[in-house]
């Protein structure tokens, strides 16, 4: 099977940045992928396993932060425009 | 109260002096994390009292069994020793299937609930909540 690389980035937007309720939900949904997965908080990183909930929680994103995605793997161009969407969607926390 | 895939996937048990600690433990891992791992919690002497107890800890372990094992988060001295030797109590098969994480409380447990949600082994589990250090 062929890799694939994929490479996404959004604004993080959430009110309080990337804090604890956000980070499990990110950690999470990025755990449900193959691919490997890195966070950077730049184009040129430095970057993390998105993987790791706690290098995510530990990257202490503040809110208007660009959130950098890059994945590798068979599911890496899904996994980037899940974790893309999960921000834009703000993590899902309206209510 | 635990999800239908549950037992494919890592229980946490959190054991603490005090109920209301172990409870909010719990309920923080409940929220943020979800119900698909298998979780439970004891806190409390029998009269009523700050403590641990080793039948209350067994009770819990058994309620958040998992095959996939089960990961332990303890308070202080007490909560680790009486654990320890809830440990020692379990039935043969049980045994070598449940580690005590040296990890914060609060923290160790939404970090160990995050890693068992994805279907992590029980070292990875207990990996992942004693890689938090504070900042």
């Amino acid at each position: 099977m062929m890799n694939g690389h994929s490479r996404g980035s959004v604004l993080l937007r959430h009110e309080v940045g990337l804090h604890a309720r956000p980070s499990v939900k990110l950690t999470k949904l990025a755990k449900s992928f193959q691919s490997r997965i890195d966070l950077g908080l730049s184009a040129e990183g430095p970057w993390i396993d998105a993987k790791s909930i706690v290098k995510v929680m530990a990257a202490k994103a503040p809110k208007d932060t660009e959130l950098h995605f890059r994945a590798e793997g068979d599911d890496a161009a899904d996994a980037v425009a899940a974790l893309v969407g999960l921000v834009e969607r703000d993590f899902d926390d309206g209510d | 109260m635990t999800g239908p895939d549950a037992n494919a996937n890592v229980g946490i048990v959190i054991v603490s002096h005090s109920p209301d600690v172990a409870r909010g433990t719990a309920d923080m891992v409940r929220q943020m994390v979800g119900d698909e791992v298998p979780l439970a919690w004891c806190g409390g002497n029998p009269d009523g009292g700050l403590g641990t107890s080793v039948p209350a800890i067994l009770d819990a372990i058994d309620r958040a069994w998992s095959e996939r094992g089960v990961a332990i988060l303890v308070d202080l001295g007490g909560a680790e020793t009486n654990s320890e030797m809830a440990i020692e109590m379990l039935p043969e098969e049980r045994q070598g299937r449940v580690l005590l994480c040296n990890a914060p409380i609060v923290e160790g447990a939404v970090m160990a609930g995050t890693e068992a949600s994805a279907g992590s082994t029980l070292e990875e589990v207990r990996r992942t909540a004693e890689e938090l250090r504070p900042a």
